[in-house]
């Protein structure tokens, strides 16, 4: 009953993942035929490549960054949404679009709106007298401005995920307890602070483990919005992997560019799940 | 002066339908233990509610020591509430849902301690302080959120069927801990239940409430023994009290009341009735007889009688006695408002 699964994840998943083992401890490129055995040398030589470091920082920074924004926006989104009020299916179906709509085309649109001639955003600016018309920031080909844009574009991407699982997590705690606390004496902030974040913690702990590492794995923001550049300030692993080895042509070095992550999820998925399964809730 | 006072409250849920409370006007006296007493949908717990400010009054005046707090939240409101369902937060050991309301309050680290500890001495809970909610049993939990509600004194203590969640054993003595509890720190309390036995037991005074109005006021003897209409009446007592119609009159008489031969001497003035007995249900300390009426104005009507099993006759189903309840305690009521009728003529 379970075999065309079984099938399915180590055909898909299983022998791609050992190839790329295989691979990153090899001299594979794309077109040779043979194969050697070098070690550990393809990881000492990414090691000393000041492009892979950079990657690796703006891994970090990329997600984390963006899995902060993507919390407190999907808090403030599900407390909004978790009351009934005149039109809230429709909000909730404009907040869940980004998540629907493939992500390349909604990047893609992002790039139009970022665009440094056409950009829709340049043109309000420019119109509320923010910025000089002739002088108007190039969101895509500044490197400060190309890693916000990125980061903010992967946010609206990821929010409508986590503010679904939050929701579920808001409804999830009994009417009671805000109303105890309402009567206790508590104004908004202790009752968000101290109540009904400490209750959602589990729930928000799976929002954030899946998120980064969806945000870590991920490229197609970055690709098409950047492709790594300006001067690799918003290069990271998955891109760098990309472009290494497959338009690079020299797999094994995109085999353990990639390799690298792995130890770095699972110290993370291990962590996550650690205190998702700590934290208690009734 | 009153604790708390409501002036022609009224709820409306839904524009257009019927109030989930309809003009209700209630004043508790100080210290007083008064009891909401209803079945479920009657309105008294969306009474509570708007009292505690976690509902919003559609009209009326709600005051509380005097004041209109109907724009108040319920943490201006002074007030503390006990949950149905307790509603400790479960993230928080015992200690910390006890100061919660404390910390609120910006109540000193030192002093919060000392309250919680006199809080926790009075419900004889010190030892769960460290214990979250989810490690305590039904009755310990009960005494956490009384003690999380008593720490910051408040002037109202609002309790909506605190004891519903119990099993029946520990209800019993957790009703008279929870009594003697209010009498000693002497703080108003307003009281829902479904109970009567809970509303007569602990009740000062008991507000009966039916499909949001307030049906009668009065101490547990008041209304048991001179309801205001036929909903008082029926609803307290069980089984409840006879109601038959006959003549242009509603008669009332309690099955407590329906008297079985050799008891009709000791009545004084009484009135006497052919009771055919046909079915009969022992309970130990009495028995429920249910039957009807042969002849005379309620022919044909079932009531029911209920005598202590002490009686001696012999009293076995399908057999016509005679039964006699004592004139002063009929109870007439007007056939088109079901109120209580002051002086009827009995129809004979």
């Amino acid at each position: 009953m379970f075999m065309p699964a079984i099938i399915y994840i180590v055909a898909l998943v299983g022998v791609p993942f050992l190839m790329a083992f295989v691979y990153s401890v090899g001299d594979v490129k794309v077109g040779s035929t043979g194969y050697h055995f070098v070690g550990a040398q393809n990881f000492i030589s990414i090691l000393h490549n000041p492009t892979f470091i950079r990657s690796l920082e703006n891994s970090f920074l990329f997600t984390i960054s963006s899995q902060i924004l993507v919390l407190i926006g999907a808090n403030i989104l599900a407390l909004a949404l978790k009351d009934a009020f005149p039109g809230r299916r429709f909000m909730r179906f404009l907040i869940l679009l980004p998540w629907v709509a493939p992500v390349s085309i909604g990047s893609i649109g992002w790039k139009w709106i970022l665009d440094s001639l056409y950009s829709v955003v340049n043109w309000v600016l420019v119109r509320m007298h923010l910025v000089k018309q002739f002088d108007t920031p190039v969101w895509l080909g500044e490197p400060k401005l190309a890693m916000m844009s990125v980061i903010l574009v992967h946010t609206w991407h990821m929010l409508p995920f986590a503010t679904v699982i939050l929701l579920a997590g808001l409804t999830a705690i009994p009417k009671d307890i805000p109303e105890a606390a309402a009567v206790d004496g508590a104004g908004f902030f202790r009752t968000l602070f101290q109540i009904t974040i400490p209750m959602m913690l589990p729930i928000i702990n799976v929002a954030v483990l899946f998120g980064a590492i969806f945000t870590f794995t991920d490229m197609t923001v970055i690709y098409i919005l950047t492709r790594g550049g300006p001067y690799d300030s918003t290069q990271v692993i998955p891109t760098l992997a990309f472009f290494a080895g497959i338009l690079g042509s020299d797999l094994a070095e995109g085999a353990a560019i990639s390799i690298f992550m792995v130890p770095l999820l699972v110290i993370a998925t291990y962590m996550a799940l650690r205190s998702a399964h700590r934290a208690e809730v009734t | 002066m009153a604790v708390v006072e409501t002036r022609k409250l009224t709820k409306v849920f839904k524009r257009g339908n019927v109030g989930a409370v309809v003009n209700v006007d209630l004043e508790s006296r100080e210290g007083e233990f008064l009891v909401l007493l209803g079945p479920s949908g009657s309105g008294k717990t969306t009474l509570l509610r708007m009292i505690a400010g976690l509902e919003e009054p559609t009209s009326g005046e709600i005051l509380i020591g005097g004041r209109v707090v109907n724009d108040l939240t319920p943490r201006e409101r002074g007030i503390a509430m006990v949950f149905q369902s307790y509603a400790l937060y479960p993230h928080l050991t015992a200690f910390n849902n006890i100061v919660f309301p404390l910390k609120a309050q910006g109540v000193a680290k030192d002093e919060r301690q000392k309250r919680a500890d006199w809080a926790a001495a009075l419900l004889g809970i010190q030892h769960l302080f460290h214990r979250k909610p989810r490690e305590l049993s039904g009755g310990e939990r009960q005494r956490v959120a009384l003690a999380r509600a008593i720490v910051r004194e408040p002037s109202l203590f609002l309790l909506d069927e605190p004891l519903s969640n119990l099993d029946a054993k520990l209800r019993a003595s957790a009703r008279e801990e929870l009594e003697q509890f209010q009498k000693r720190i002497g703080t108003t309390a307003i009281y829902v239940t479904h109970d009567q036995v809970e509303a007569m037991a602990m009740g000062d005074r008991v507000v009966v409430m039916s499909q949001g109005s307030v049906r009668q006021i009065g101490t547990p003897a008041d209304v048991y023994d001179q309801p205001a209409d036929t909903f008082v009446a029926t609803f307290l007592g069980s089984p409840p009290m006879n109601i038959v119609p006959a003549d242009g009159v509603i008669v009332g008489f309690r099955p407590e009341h329906f008297l079985p031969p050799g008891v009709a001497e000791r009545l004084g003035e009484h009135v006497s009735y052919q009771f055919r007995v046909t079915h009969s249900e022992y309970l130990g300390a009495e028995r429920i007889l249910y039957g009807i009426i042969e002849g005379g104005p309620f022919k044909e009507r079932k009531v029911i009688s209920r005598i202590p099993a002490t009686h001696g006759s012999e009293i076995s189903d399908g057999n016509v006695y005679t039964f006699a309840i004592a004139n002063r305690d009929l109870k007439f009521f007007d056939p088109k408002t079901e109120k209580r009728a002051s002086a009827a003529r009995l129809p004979l």
